[in-house]
């Protein structure tokens, strides 16, 4: 095994720390006891429980994870027809703009969808809330969950379907018996990603948003244009904390995964 | 064709006609309008009621004259040349942090590699939001960089970062560089060493064969990583707004200010169009570099 020379090893130090280093500061001073953000005024916790008793941010919370929860789920089922499509829907009329038009909102600036989305739902509805923000969330998820399961889609043994289907199997047997289990994991991680996708937006949220439907990121927004703030800090470790045991968690099942696939394969030869 | 297949086809395709084409007509239709204190603040809205004279009422109503506002208030040019310049010197520092550790990524022993790449990915699941945010605290005048530049006394006096468009080069640099990172690192992970070894038994350097062999076969790496910096960077609207100054110009903030400060839809949607053609050349241009990597792979 081929060591790492001192170079490499200086540029991964230095990079690693650049990415990590301001989220530790942001963690670290989570836990400061003082108003003021720069000086440590020695260990506490209490602006957690500020941001426990603020009513404000928990109902933005609730509101984020049912908007989150529901535009992951549509945008799973819809991103997975999508993705289907583009891989085994063969010719159809208008293919060329449903394959544009899947791809389009993962580079388009949030700026715009969000401005067309609101001019669509002032049309369409006239008035704005959760409902106008599920939608439009579910519209750009569904590009990205469309692209994780067709990836999946194009790498997997296209003859098993085939083989389904010459044993007598309807289309949608087939898919549901064989395709389905195949893509699952994709799947999955599509639905996780369309629900970080919802959970973390502030600029389409900010457009389409109506009364009574404020998300945690237009909540955060508005707390922190004007300046560090403690509670917001007390609240981001949190979110960085969910999400780094999660991760942790993800890698560590797959890596099991993969160990036991490895002694499979070894124990099979 | 089948029911069930026009009905597996159908749904997303009705979906995103409606939520994603069909906006984009009435953002075009809307920026020929006129502003009008009503609502919806703009002029002429189409009246289905009032069949074809109507109709013909409607289009003779809509004109270039936002386009020409944006022509002729320096403003709006400006913020989108300054747009370009951000987003392109942005691409390149994120490139020059990203290419390095990539290449460090694709050379660490293999058992490493999952736990590096873990890493990497990580802050890209962590809120966007949350990211540049972290760096108010650290860049402000009361900062923790200041904080330790002073307590070393490397300066004097605290240096102002925070409100700059250096500010807004690291939030890039930063928020953008797992997007670089990864493409970078799978065409390097991918690449053969043996094309190395055989540089450098035929009398190549080692820095001339990195140069040589290793540099032009990352290219489309490079490329991807560009262009997902690049075209996101372009409209982007929370890192100059958190940690840009009142003379950032970036034309995602002129846009949002347009819409949400002066109710200006028709002049915020005028905006929006042209952003749109100017992303549209970069989008096709990444569009057809995947392609390519895909008919490469297979």
């Amino acid at each position: 095994m081929k060591k790492l020379s001192w170079f490499n090893l200086t540029t991964l130090t230095l990079g690693f720390a650049f990415l990590y280093i301001p989220m530790i500061v942001l963690i670290v001073y989570s836990f400061n006891g003082g108003r003021l953000v720069t000086v440590w005024a020695g260990f506490s916790t209490k602006w957690y429980g500020t941001l426990f008793h603020n009513e404000a941010f928990l109902d933005a919370a609730w509101v984020t994870i049912r908007v989150a929860v529901a535009t992951a789920t549509l945008a799973t089922i819809l991103g997975t027809l999508a993705g289907y499509v583009l891989v085994r829907g063969g010719r159809f009329w208008g293919r060329t703009l449903f394959s544009g038009m899947a791809y389009a909102p993962l580079v388009m600036p949030d700026v715009i969808l969000g401005l067309s989305l609101l001019l669509l739902f002032k049309v369409m509805f006239g008035s704005m809330g959760m409902t106008t923000i599920i939608l439009a969330h579910t519209t750009f998820a569904m590009c990205y969950v469309s692209v994780v399961v067709s990836s999946r889609l194009l790498s997997f043994d296209k003859s098993l379907e085939e083989a389904a289907s010459d044993l007598g199997a309807t289309p949608f047997d087939t898919f549901m018996s064989v395709t389905l289990p195949i893509i699952f994991p994709a799947v999955l991680s599509g639905w996780l990603l369309a629900f970080t996708l919802s959970l973390d937006d502030l600029v389409i949220a900010s457009f389409v948003t109506g009364p009574g439907a404020t998300t945690l990121p237009i909540k955060i927004y508005s707390a922190v244009r004007l300046g560090v703030s403690p509670e917001i800090n007390a609240l981001s470790t949190i979110m960085i904390g969910i999400v780094t045991v999660g991760v942790l968690t993800a890698s560590l099942l797959n890596k099991r995964k993969v160990v036991q696939r490895l002694k499979d394969e070894k124990a099979a030869n | 064709m089948n029911l069930r297949r026009l009905i597996v086809i159908g749904i997303p395709f009705t979906w995103l006609l409606l939520f994603f084409l069909v906006p984009f007509v009435i953002v075009i239709k809307i920026s020929l309008s006129d502003p009008a204190i009503a609502i919806p603040p703009y002029s002429p809205t189409l009246e289905l009621s009032g069949g074809l004279a109507g109709l013909k009422a409607f289009f003779s109503q809509l004109d270039f004259e936002n386009f020409t506002f944006l022509t002729l208030d320096p403003l709006y040019y400006t913020a989108y040349l300054s747009s370009l310049k951000i987003a392109s010197i942005s691409t390149l520092l994120t490139l020059a942090v990203a290419f390095p550790m990539a290449y460090g990524m694709a050379r660490a022993p293999e058992e490493w590699r999952a736990t590096l790449m873990m890493l990497v990915i990580l802050p890209f699941w962590t809120s966007f939001l949350i990211r540049v945010y972290s760096w108010m605290g650290i860049l402000g005048k009361e900062g923790f960089l200041n904080m330790i530049l002073l307590w070393l006394g490397i300066i004097d006096e605290p240096l102002t970062i925070l409100n700059t468009n250096t500010a807004v080069y690291i939030g890039i640099v930063y928020t953008y560089l797992p997007f670089m990172i990864l493409p970078i690192y799978s065409t390097l992970e991918k690449l053969d060493l043996s094309l190395i070894e055989a540089a450098e038994d035929l009398g190549c350097t080692r820095t001339s064969a990195f140069w040589l062999v290793t540099v032009p076969l990352s290219v489309p790496g490079v490329v991807a990583g560009c262009f997902l910096v690049f075209i996101p960077a372009l409209g982007e609207f929370v890192i100059p707004s958190l940690l840009g100054g009142s003379d950032t110009l970036m034309i995602g903030k002129v846009l949002w200010e347009e819409f949400f400060s002066n109710r200006d839809w028709p002049v915020a949607s005028a905006v929006a169009v042209i952003l749109l053609a100017i992303l549209i050349i970069p989008i096709i241009l990444f569009q057809r570099n995947q392609q390519k990597q895909l008919e490469g792979d297979q």
